[in-house]
């Protein structure tokens, strides 16, 4: 007789730790191959509301640490996950049914990307700040500053690279993240949780969430707390309609083309202007 | 009288793992130097013999240039940039892992206080590198264009002050750029560069890419005159420095410099007074004095010179002389009997000069190099003491009376590499920036370091920057500058 | 004198002082942070850690039965071990003083002095009139020291000279009776700057000591805090040849911070300071871990809390 396997259980990641649903719900997922794998939680609006508190309480401490400790901590995680890789791949070849080859490709494009970002922390303001030339006495510089608390609709697809092409330039830029796992292929996020709570990750700085995201979308449109809004895993219309209600307090709110770019960093950042007279 | 002494609290020596003798470091391996010459390294808290090191010549030069060469034009420029990133990377993990034994060689092979090489010293080397991985990548935004190239195989000799830190600021942002280097480390501390090449050993960097070649001026002036090195960089003596532009006059080969400095450290009436004490003490008396960006001449606010040089004396009487393993050291050892005999001459010519030397009572030890903490009051701009580099614990203390002599006087030097500036007025210390010529500017702080803020001289100190984005241009081929 | 009495040159005067540097302050307490103090002088402080402690109990639920155990912890630190000194104060609310000195007195420990906080402590929201019927009942039951809170409210909003005027009536009433402790609330100051003016507000008006904290307000002694209330006591000294002690009270709680404490006093003010008539530690768990830390050093290995006693 073969050995039977531990099954691991798929919670939601909120606030370095892991809870169930508040709803108690969860929802099925099947592989690539329709047999089961897990039943990860289904969250619900309060279980967002509850992520949304706890980003905001972690923001000023991630925002206050200094350039170099967040590029470490965004290193540390690629560290982690590197040990972590098979765990991954197997994961991802059972939920997308791809090769070992190509599922090892997607693993390797993630921590790569980690280690892209993790350099960018200490040169945001090297590269996009400036010390403008003002006609007048005046020592005038402008900086990029975290925007606060992002929430981020994961890509569908790859499951893995999608969770980090999304979430590692918001926490490059000082930001905390609640990010919506893809709806179908949620999996490897929470398996990144795991690697987030073993990498010196402040608890809070990121929340995951695996369930509906058209469920989620409306709430996460109007929650006054949340700043900006990566939409990548919606719809056309479901973006359409959380701009609409987004509005409200003026989330800046965007889509990118699936890659790694610097401007994903300064999208989720604010340029702060500043005035000083030059005289003895 | 009190009886808290210090209890002696030492460092101990047992991870240091130092070996009887060192090899030149030449395409991924330690080997022996050609003519089988080697050379001596001492403690020179002790004078205690510390290691054999090898002598590279001529030939040892043109090996390790030919490796240099080879491995640019084989591995490192056809590596995708990233993982070259990834070697750096490494290279910074190893570094922080290993930080303890680097800070305990570094104390026994330099003479600076085990806690400033614990920490300062070896964590700002560590974070060269991982800032500079970071760039490796990203050249693009460096500001040089954006199809931005290494330069080829950089030259670069590197001085004893700060060794593995001035060898991290050196190698760190050339690998980045794409370049491969043949380093040659100060005569008097090889030992931190030849453990840093076990690092790239355990790195996996390819060979090649890093070698490490000990030896003396003239090992560094076969460095420079070599035909097939693209650039030099150099950090020693303005002297030094100008024989190498000298020399590279009539090549193709470009050069950054970072030389001497004088810097003055300015007082204004409206300080923060406790902590500009600080800032003084920081400024001449961290790292014995041997630091080109030295706060070694103090410019006092004429109407509060008494206050601060009373409150600045007792302080000095603080300051802990001796022992530089021991972890209360403030002030260690003088790095050669060569530098100690300068100390001495031209501080002797401050006694001469008329001005007014005044040093707390030390207790020196007797074998070793020593200097006590000194201040010579009553100096002008005239004295030898005001005018040249002493690079030792001595700092002359002059005043002025209005913001604008007191800069005057800061600019009065053919050295340009840094200034302090104390004051509690926002607008003041901006406009002091301002008209100071130097290239780094501490405000209400001295002897900051960071691999992201640029660093360099104006003038006699040097040309071009280490550090930050302005760092990365002179490892990278400009499109302005006409075609090599 | 330095000032003329009048509100307008005490804040003259304050404002004239130097200003401090947030980065720099903090700087200097790191940097005095890293002395490594071992063997012989690890010893000698923490004998002289233990001298210092003003050994405090100041809790709502305080009784009879709690001050008198306080008592006797206080006389003999460790009673299995004879040569440990006392402590150097105790204490408590104004109405634990009487049992708190008869006890004292009883147990041979007539040396100690009973500190009572006074002035509505901790918050000192409440009228003069109150203030100085608090302090005058400790005094009464037998206080040898007042520790008294300043109005914070005041001082923040520039009522400079009532909260001057405050500390002289108080140190009128102590007399020769008690010595003054003013409790600055450091944590409520906020800035370096508030705390140096404060320092220098309270010694004009006559404090023995200055002290950082209530320990019911957070952050209490941080080392910056301290050592720019020793620059104060340091610079009043030269300035008016009076020597004023400092006494941090509040999240020292370790063996390592108390001797953190008196790195701080010896390299600011000087030796001269380290001494319990002018440095005291306000503190209730720390008493233990230097016991403990007192008995790693004679017997060589890690202690357990079992072998202290509580209270």
């Amino acid at each position: 007789m073969s050995r039977i396997d531990v099954n691991k259980t798929y919670k939601l990641f909120i606030g370095g730790a892991f809870p169930r649903s508040e709803s108690g719900r969860v929802y099925e997922i099947k592989g690539a191959n329709k047999k089961f794998i897990a039943n990860p939680s289904l969250a619900s609006r309060k279980d967002l509301r509850d992520a949304v508190v706890a980003a905001k309480a972690a923001q000023p401490g991630w925002a206050n640490a200094t350039a170099f400790n967040r590029g470490q901590i965004l290193y540390r995680i690629a560290e982690i996950m590197e040990g972590r890789s098979q765990q991954f791949v197997d994961e991802i070849c059972a939920l997308e049914g791809v090769t070992n080859k190509v599922a090892k490709s997607q693993v390797e494009a993630a921590i790569d990307t980690w280690v892209w970002y993790s350099g960018w922390c200490d040169k945001l303001s090297s590269v996009s700040g400036s010390l403008n030339q003002v006609s007048g006495p005046f020592y005038n510089f402008t900086t990029p500053e975290p925007l606060g608390v992002v929430a981020i609709f994961a890509e569908n697809k790859p499951s893995l690279l999608g969770v980090v092409r999304t979430l590692a330039p918001v926490l490059a830029g000082g930001n905390s993240a609640v990010l919506i796992a893809s709806e179908n292929y949620p999996l490897p996020a929470i398996t990144l949780s795991e690697a987030l709570a073993t990498s010196d990750v402040p608890g809070g700085v990121v929340n995951i969430l695996t369930g509906k995201s058209a469920e989620l979308a409306p709430w996460v449109g109007s929650h006054m707390e949340i700043d900006g809004v990566d939409v990548a895993g919606l719809s056309k219309k479901q973006e359409e309609e959380l701009k609409l209600v987004g509005a409200d307090n003026l989330k800046r709110i965007f889509r990118f083309n699936p890659e790694n770019h610097l401007e994903r960093i300064l999208s989720f950042m604010e340029q702060k202007t500043v005035w000083h007279p030059i005289g003895i | 009288m009190s009886g808290f002494e210090y209890a002696n609290a030492p460092e101990s020596k047992a991870i240091a793992n130092i070996a009887s003798s060192y090899g030149l470091f030449i395409n991924g391996k330690f080997v022996e130097p050609k003519k089988g010459k080697s050379f001596n390294t001492i403690n020179p808290a002790t004078e205690e013999l510390l290691s054999k090191i090898a002598y590279a010549d001529k030939l040892d030069i043109d090996l390790a240039v030919k490796s240099a060469r080879a491995a640019f034009t084989k591995v490192w420029s056809k590596m995708p940039a990233n993982e070259r990133g990834k070697y750096l990377y490494r290279i910074a993990r190893i570094m922080q892992e290993r930080a303890r034994e680097f800070a305990v060689v570094e104390t026994l092979d330099n003479g600076k206080p085990i806690r400033e090489s614990r920490d300062t010293d070896i964590p700002l080397a560590a974070a060269h590198f991982f800032y500079h991985a970071g760039w490796a990548d990203k050249l693009e935004y460096a500001g040089v264009g954006s199809k931005p190239k290494p330069v080829g195989v950089v030259g670069q000799i590197i001085p004893w002050n700060f060794p593995l830190l001035m060898l991290a600021w050196k190698i760190a942002p050339a690998l980045a750029a794409g370049n491969t280097v043949v380093l040659k480390p100060a005569e008097t501390t090889p030992l931190t560069a030849l453990l840093f090449a076990q690092v790239c050993q355990q790195a996996g960097l390819p060979d090649g890419v890093v070698n490490i070649v000990t030896g003396d001026g003239i090992t560094g002036a076969a460095l420079v005159n070599h035909p097939d090195i693209n650039k030099i960089a150099f950090t020693g003596s303005t002297e030094v420095g100008k024989a190498i532009a000298r020399s590279i006059s009539a090549t193709k080969k470009s050069a950054t410099l970072e030389l001497g400095g004088k810097a003055a450290n300015l007082v204004f009436d409206d300080a923060a007074i406790d902590e500009a004490v600080e800032g003084i003490v920081n400024g001449i008396f961290f790292n014995q004095g041997h630091v080109c960006c030295a706060g070694s001449r103090l410019l006092l606010q004429e109407n509060i010179a008494d206050e601060v040089l009373e409150k600045l004396k007792k302080r000095m009487s603080l300051i802990r002389v001796g022992d530089p393993m021991d972890k209360n050291t403030d002030l260690g050892a003088i790095n050669s009997k060569e530098q100690l005999n300068r100390i001495h001459e031209i501080s002797n010519t401050g006694d001469s000069e008329g001005a007014n030397r005044w040093s707390p009572e030390c207790k020196l030890p007797s074998k070793g190099f020593w200097y006590p903490p000194t201040i010579f009051t009553g100096v002008s701009q005239s004295h030898r003491i005001a005018r040249e580099e002493i690079f030792g614990p001595v700092l002359s203390v002059l005043t002025f009376r209005t913001p604008a002599e007191g800069i005057e006087k800061a600019n009065n030097t053919m050295y340009g590499l840094s200034a302090g500036i104390w004051s509690d007025k926002g607008s003041k210390v901006l406009w002091a920036a301002k008209q100071l010529k130097a290239g780094v500017i501490w405000s209400n702080t001295f002897n900051k370091f960071d691999p992201a803020s640029p660093f360099g001289g104006y003038k006699e100190s040097g040309w071009g920057r280490e550090g930050g984005r302005h760092g990365l241009a002179s490892y990278l081929t400009s499109d302005a500058k006409a075609a090599k | 004198m330095i000032i003329d009495g009048s509100e307008g040159s005490l804040k003259k005067f304050l404002s004239d002082l130097p200003p401090v540097d947030q980065v720099g302050a903090e700087a200097r307490a790191a940097m005095l942070s890293t002395r490594s103090i071992k063997t012989t002088s690890k010893a000698w402080a923490i004998d002289m850690a233990i001298s210092m402690v003003d050994l405090t109990t100041l809790e709502g639920a305080d009784s009879f039965g709690k001050v008198k155990a306080l008592c006797a912890k206080a006389v003999r630190p460790d009673p299995t071990d004879l040569a440990v000194p006392s402590v150097g104060a105790i204490c408590v609310y104004n109405d634990m003083v009487k049992i708190a000195r008869t006890e004292l007195d009883a147990i041979g420990g007539r040396d100690i002095p009973v500190a009572a906080v006074a002035t509505a402590f901790p918050s000192g929201r409440a009228s003069r009139a109150v203030k100085e019927l608090d302090t005058q009942d400790a005094i009464n039951a037998g206080a040898n020291e007042i520790d008294m809170v300043i109005d914070r409210g005041a001082f923040l909003s520039g009522r400079l000279g009532e909260v001057f005027e405050e500390i002289k009536i108080i140190k009128k009433l102590c007399g020769d009776k008690a010595h003054l402790k003013v409790i600055l609330e450091t944590g409520e100051l906020v800035t370096y700057d508030n705390v140096r003016k404060a320092s220098y507000l309270a010694m004009l008006a006559g404090a023995d000591f200055i002290k950082t904290s209530t320990g019911k307000v957070a952050p209490a002694a941080t080392a910056p805090v301290v050592l720019v209330m020793l620059e104060a006591v340091r610079d009043y000294f030269a300035l008016t040849g009076n020597k004023i002690g400092v006494k941090p009270a509040g999240g020292i709680r370790t063996t390592k911070d108390a001797i953190k404490q008196l790195v701080l006093v010896n390299e600011t003010a000087g030796p001269d300071w380290l001494n319990p008539s002018l440095f005291r530690i306000g503190a209730s768990a720390l008493l233990n871990d230097l016991l403990m830390q007192r008995m790693k050093l004679r017997t060589g290995h890690y202690a357990s809390a079992n072998y202290v006693t509580m209270d």
